[in-house]
């Protein structure tokens, strides 16, 4: 495949990159590089090492919703007597758990994973690109993320624990909180602020940066995907800045946007953290659901910041391992496009349960149903890709593949939850843990998981070992599927989430308690699973097959580049000639016709 | 391949932009976002009140510092259109003028923010109070920043003219498109907070 490369003029003419690259340092190189390459590599690896801590912390959880009150058995005494007195985890340190688990997976892991590794390292690639619109944007937009995700590890550290209101931090027990939710607000400040400066980056980036003859339409789905999230991004997220600022006015300043005036718990007017009870009737107290709007209107999209980039990972895959253009593939554009605007006006479905009125529902609920059809839509192209393919099982394609299912339980578990009468009955249940992680877990995880095995040759020059990499996935499906689907079980049953004993206090939750046990032990197994990927991941960088800039017969630009790309990524101009998967091409001489191969006379 | 990333000066065809040109506008795109929710939160707070105060806040000089950052909107594009003309002399004189204006803005603000401490106004005696220092507060950050970033072209970045004029003149450009947004921000706050 090297000699379809050599077509095209060198790009400017201008003097060759790497004589730039060797003049740069270890610090430059590695550390503070603007090279999207590097620094994707960064964020997936921070992303990754997040993923395992935020991880952790659920596998701390799983023993006590297993064996309530029992000692955490190895390493309970790691956690002091303000966190677990003799090894056994108080309330207040579960409550810290939960909402720092929450935090770390959605705003540390996945997201910086999926946006920041991905989108960092391949986008610019698939796009033909020397680099990101704004190097120097990119590499501080790393950095303000890093620093968010120290403050958040300090937050443990704090006088109090860390936050313990949920992820979600509703006002106004986040606003009495003793822990340090203001730790956690400022660390969102800086998680917020660095996904806004990759979001200006990766729409201009793709906007501007398309190499010649990358028509939209011939973008491969993945870009779409990372274009449409980064807006996202860039709309959603500062709302969430405002309130953010605004519940650290009310923890900070005193003030009470959050906090209705006379708010009473235990006999006693509740007050501020710095002891200024809720102010009277002179301008009216705070209003506690505007919280709610505020986070949801961001956490709404943030799901699709969540699920699309892993959408546009598993496309790539699939086309490549069905050897056959993917199916539908504008029906699969202009899906992602509707699916990313009407993910603005669904927010308040998460909130049917506050009395926000019945207009509000019946409105919410409307568009709840609407966006179901995009997402059923791309999830159908996708599924329709295999039929009639001679598909190649490989380590990427096997979670690519599981991908489907897993999404599709865990969209179509989302359904009674969008409809107000079946979401009353439902809410705050185990079933809406279960609908969403098998959204995000075996869903987006094991997309990004594929993503890894797919470009890990691109990155570094070698291919990830097979038998581990199968191991890795069927111990993990079996695994993550015994965690979560017990969770519908238990939900319908009515067991509530949050509770410290799993639930053991309610008598109602007596016949399905003992899934919390299967649980347990599945979520430990889980985590033995991981270290089949964590073993195969370092003994390939040092060990694993070496192989050619595009190992796996691909069509897309980033296959161009060789394996690992140097700084500037292309030896000569990449020039895109054709759509993005033209597999199988009727009367071609091989299965796949890249996109940089120029039409033959 | 070259690792020169193109379009930063000149336009793409295509979309007939530069990168920063593009990137300046998505990010006043999301800055509408921020100061949306903050006039969204203003709203639901006003129309959940009883009563809502009247007469707390220094209207003269709130019209004043109103005036201050139309003027500096004028010789911020004076600014750009001078180095347009070539003209470095006057560019510098526009410029300086835009940081002072913002200086004279804050002192001003200075000056309303003590008066209300000093009568024990602070963000938590109303809800009225709270959010007019927080969204008049975000705003002088946003003045802060610009004014920043002015002292820097007016500073050591300054030296791109010599080096790439058009470079620089598109930066000037941008800080601008920058600069008018803060100020429609305030033209915005003044009536809702002051005068409404």
């Amino acid at each position: 495949m090297d000699q379809v490369t050599t077509h095209g003029a060198p790009a400017h003419g201008l003097e060759p990159a790497h004589e730039h690259a060797h003049e740069l340092g270890f610090w430059r190189k590695y550390v503070f590089s603007v090279d999207h390459k590097v620094i994707g590599i960064q964020y997936a690896v921070t992303g990754l090492l997040f993923l395992l801590f935020g991880f952790s912390l659920m596998m701390l959880m799983r023993w006590q919703l297993a064996f309530p009150g029992r000692p955490i058995p190895l390493i309970g005494g790691w956690f002091g007597a303000d966190k677990a007195p003799g090894g056994i985890m108080l309330p207040e340190f579960y409550n810290q758990l939960g909402a720092m688990h929450g935090t770390i997976m959605v705003f540390l892991g996945v997201v910086p994973l999926a946006v920041g590794g991905f989108g960092n390292f391949v986008m610019p690639l698939q796009i033909g690109a020397p680099d990101m619109a704004f190097p120097k944007l990119n590499m501080a937009s790393y950095w303000v993320y890093f620093c968010g995700g120290v403050v958040m590890l300090a937050s443990f550290l704090a006088p109090g624990g860390s936050a313990q209101s949920g992820w979600t931090s509703y006002a106004p027990l986040s606003i009495v909180n003793q822990g340090a939710q203001t730790w956690w607000l400022v660390g969102m400040i800086f998680l917020i602020t660095s996904s806004l400066l990759g979001s200006i980056n990766f729409i201009t980036t793709i906007v501007q940066l398309r190499a010649k003859g990358l028509s939209y339409m011939r973008l491969p789905f993945f870009v779409w995907a990372q274009f449409v999230t980064s807006f996202l991004l860039l709309l959603a997220f500062p709302p969430l800045e405002a309130a953010g600022i605004l519940q650290l006015m009310d923890r900070v300043a005193g003030t009470s946007f959050f906090m209705p005036s006379g708010l009473v718990v235990s006999n006693k007017i509740v007050t501020t953290m710095t002891g200024i009870a809720a102010p009277g009737i002179a301008s009216g107290g705070g209003n506690p659901l505007m919280w709610q709007h505020l986070f949801w209107f961001l956490a709404h999209p943030e799901v699709y910041v969540l699920i699309l980039p892993a959408m546009g990972i598993v496309a790539e895959i699939v086309a490549n391992n069905t050897r056959k253009p993917l199916w539908g593939y504008k029906a699969l554009v202009y899906s992602v496009v509707f699916l990313g605007f009407m993910s603005f006006i669904v927010w308040a479905h998460h909130m049917f349960m506050t009395g926000m009125g019945t207009t509000m529902s019946a409105f919410f609920q409307t568009t709840t149903m609407i966006i179901s059809i995009p997402s059923v839509v791309i999830l159908t192209a996708l599924l329709m890709s295999l039929v009639g393919a001679s598909i190649r099982f490989t380590t990427p394609m096997l979670f690519a593949l599981a991908f489907l299912p897993m999404f599709g339980i865990g969209g179509l578990t989302g359904l009674p939850l969008g409809l107000a009468p079946s979401d009353i009955h439902l809410h705050d249940t185990y079933y809406v843990i279960g609908h969403f992680h098998y959204v995000v877990a075996p869903g987006t995880l094991f997309a990004l998981f594929a993503g890894v095995y797919y470009w890990f040759p691109k990155a570094t020059g070698r291919r990830m070992n097979d038998l581990l990499g199968a191991l890795h996935f069927w111990t993990s499906f079996v695994a993550i599927n015994l965690v979560f689907f017990p969770m519908f079980i238990e939900g319908l049953a009515g067991m509530n989430r949050r509770m410290y004993d799993g639930g053991a206090q309610y008598a109602h939750n007596k016949a399905v308690l003992h899934w919390n046990v299967v649980q347990g032990y599945a979520a430990w197994g889980l985590g033995l699973a991981q270290l089949f990927f964590i073993v195969n991941f370092f003994m390939s960088i040092k060990w694993g097959k070496a192989v050619d800039r595009n190992p796996w017969e691909a069509t897309t630009l980033e296959w161009s580049a060789p394996s690992p790309p140097p700084h500037g990524n292309f030896l000569t101009e990449p020039i895109a000639y054709r759509a993005p998967y033209e597999y199988s091409v009727p009367g071609a001489a091989k299965d796949f016709t890249p996109q940089f191969e120029p039409e033959r006379a | 391949m070259d690792m020169n990333i193109p379009y930063t000066v000149e336009h793409r065809p295509d979309t007939g932009l530069a990168n920063g040109k593009l990137g300046i506008w998505l990010f006043l795109g999301s800055e509408v976002m921020l100061f949306g929710a903050l006039f969204s939160t203003y709203i639901i707070l006003r129309v959940g009140a009883a009563e809502w105060p009247h007469g707390e806040l220094n209207i003269p000089l709130g019209a004043i510092n109103t005036a201050i950052l139309i003027c500096s909107s004028v010789t911020m594009v004076l600014a750009w259109a001078s180095l347009k003309m070539n003209d470095w002399a006057k560019h510098r004189i526009y410029l300086v003028t835009t940081v002072v204006l913002a200086l004279v803005f804050l002192v001003n603000k200075y000056f309303e923010y003590s008066a209300h401490f000093a009568s024990g106004e602070v963000p938590a005696h109303t809800t009225f109070l709270a959010i007019y220092f927080t969204m008049t507060g975000l705003h002088a950050l946003h003045i802060i920043g610009g004014v920043i970033v002015m002292s820097y072209f007016l500073g050591p970045g300054a030296k791109l003219w010599k080096k790439n004029p058009e470079q620089f003149a598109n930066r000037i450009e941008y800080t601008g498109l920058y600069w008018h947004f803060v100020d429609l921000v305030w033209i915005f706050l003044f009536p809702v907070l002051y005068l409404l």
